[in-house]
């Protein structure tokens, strides 16, 4: 399905496709309300475990009255899917499903997605709906490195390009050298990839003497699938001139496009007449008011292949109060920095991830390729942060090399209040990213 | 009269100064001299190369980060108090050594020394003054 409006050109101020984002509230809420009722007498005639769980707690369809009473519902969780596996949760007929797209669990099976026809049309207006709040138009060249295939990055980015009228380039992930060619001869205006992966695009285009400034037509980059901080959004803006938003989805509840970043970067934007979303106690469950921060939790409000009811998706932010001043109506949550599954426990405090990535960009001259390693030597816990040395940190001198790593290790505490050992390493020897990386290695 | 040095960073883990070396090899680059410097976790391997924007290109492409200075060959007498000599020049002069090694050759029976100072210009003045051979490249790659 292709998206044609005449007043999709670079001079519109709102895309027609973004109509939905400015829907007034409770009309809003009337819509999310009607959909709820519709999704829960879907999923509870089709997905056996979700009726036996409301059956457990007394909970039938027409129980839901008003949004709040999603309270009622059960949570669902990643492990469903794995116990479930392959089409446990599937609330339509192999008839009706289209497509599969499966998450690569990191131990044992994946978890798989069906899409109907219409969540294939669905998810394309969100990833329409995502590109255009990032100011994509029909006049755009978009490169679409993420992988296509079983992960849903590459396929989403596309038909959302495609559905926009970009010229989309699906060059998808890897061959660093055609990317940065054809970045060059296609003229291409926007990148979507993950956001390492762009850092080692930058490397390499420096290494061959490319300067994304003046020898690119970039303007915008689209960057998801992992984590990432503000302190990288403003290393990459500052060095490439371009615009980096900020794109969120998982696969469970449709892959890119539940939410994104408009050009304010108050937070993410959630596409909430789709994806409704809640804020919970991690431990009690409890909801939690707009404000308070807890882990997020979606339903899918108009899938029909693999809907999902509550789905915990470990991801710790909150939802704004406060409307965002481009005058859309749809809620936003704060950047997820933080992932409740990507928390370390190290000598007794928690640490993210990102603490120690937001650490080791605050000292000034690093370019981000790290590694995060822990061990454990006898009772205590160690951590290492492994540091690429680039051509800017290197010198013939010792002393201004320990003082580098001095400076790293402190910046890093000052964060997270734990000592690091700073290793340098190294140029391209730690691993880089195609798709999601992983820069943690918990050995302990 | 300064002389070209190529700096690389080096973990400390076997065969790393290999590959390197390895590189220079396959690219018939003679090591004229090299120092290493070290700690527990990692060196520096500096090098004295007569192709030295060769040597870097191949190190570039092989993957390594190089780092170019400039230092200052400089001979002494190969006799005792040569060494003694040449430092009192040099600290007269107010300048300072970051790092000095000395060359695996002689020239014209003189022992060779390569000097990274703070103020290379400055030394240079200094040695030269003092009547004391400061080589240029093509004087110290001469056959």
């Amino acid at each position: 399905m292709f998206y044609q409006d005449c007043a999709n050109d670079e001079n519109t101020p709102v895309h027609p496709v973004s109509a939905p984002d400015y829907m007034p509230v409770e009309q809003l809420r009337a819509l999310q309300l009607h959909r709820l009722q519709g999704l829960v007498k879907q999923v509870y005639a089709n997905v056996p475990l979700t009726r036996k769980r409301m059956d457990e707690r007394g909970v039938k369809p027409e129980h839901i009255k008003t949004l709040k009473d999603i309270a009622l519902l059960p949570f669902s969780i990643k492990n469903d899917l794995r116990d479930e596996y392959p089409f446990g949760l599937f609330a339509s007929p192999m008839n009706d499903i289209v497509r599969f797209h499966c998450s690569s669990g990191t131990t044992g099976k994946p978890i798989v997605i069906g899409n109907t026809k219409n969540d294939i049309i669905l998810w394309q207006q969100a990833c329409m709906r995502a590109l255009a709040m990032c100011g994509v138009r029909s006049s755009d060249v978009l490169q679409v490195a993420y992988g296509y295939g079983l992960f849903t990055g590459g396929l989403g980015l596309h038909y959302g390009g495609e559905g926009i009228g970009c010229a989309v380039l699906p060059i998808s992930g890897g061959n660093t050298d055609r990317q940065l060619m054809m970045m060059q001869d296609m003229g291409v205006t926007v990148m979507a990839c993950t956001p390492s992966y762009f850092l080692h695009l930058i490397d390499e285009a420096h290494k061959r003497g490319i300067d994304i400034r003046k020898d690119t037509k970039l303007k915008h980059g689209i960057f998801g699938a992992e984590p990432w901080t503000e302190e990288m959004r403003t290393k990459i803006q500052d060095a490439t001139g371009i615009i980096a938003h900020d794109i969120y989805g998982l696969t469970e509840i449709c892959g890119p496009g539940v939410a994104n970043d408009c050009q304010y970067h108050n937070g993410l934007h959630i596409f909430e007449d789709h994806f409704y979303p809640e804020i919970i106690n991690p431990d009690t469950l409890e909801p939690l008011p707009d404000g308070e921060a807890g882990e997020l939790v979606f339903t899918t409000l108009t899938r029909t292949g693999t809907p999902m009811l509550r789905y915990r998706t470990r991801d710790i932010s909150r939802i704004n109060p406060k409307q965002c001043e481009c005058g859309r109506t749809i809620r936003t949550f704060e950047r997820v920095s933080a992932r409740s599954d990507d928390m370390l426990i190290i000598r007794g405090v928690n640490v993210f991830p990102s603490q120690i990535e937001a650490g080791l960009l605050k000292s000034d001259k690093v370019l981000p390729h790290y590694m995060i390693n822990i061990t454990r030597d006898g009772d205590l816990d160690k951590l290492e942060v492994q540091v690429e040395v680039t051509k800017e940190t290197l010198s013939d001198e010792i002393k201004a090399l320990e003082h580098l790593r001095a400076e790293i290790a402190h910046s890093i505490q000052r964060i997270i209040n734990i000592s690091a050992t700073i290793t340098l390493v190294e140029p391209n020897t730690l691993p880089r990213s195609e798709g999601k990386l992983n820069r943690v290695k918990d050995m302990r | 009269m300064k002389i070209q040095q190529i700096s690389l960073f080096l973990e400390n883990k076997p065969g790393h100064l290999n590959a390197i070396c390895r590189t220079l090899a396959n690219n018939e680059i003679n090591i004229v001299t090299l120092s290493l410097a070290d700690t527990q976790q990692f060196g520096i391997v500096r090098l004295i190369v007569e192709e030295w924007e060769k040597a870097r290109d191949v190190l570039e492409k092989a993957g390594h980060v190089v780092n170019l200075r400039e230092v200052v060959a400089a001979t002494v007498a190969n006799t005792p108090g040569g060494m003694a000599e040449i430092l009192d020049t040099i600290g007269k002069a107010g300048v300072n050594i970051e790092y000095m090694y000395a060359f695996t050759y002689r020239h014209e029976s003189k022992a060779v020394l390569i000097f990274r100072f703070d103020d290379p210009d400055k030394a240079i003045e200094a040695l030269t003054a003092a009547g004391r051979d400061v080589l240029d490249a093509p004087t110290l790659f001469a056959k």
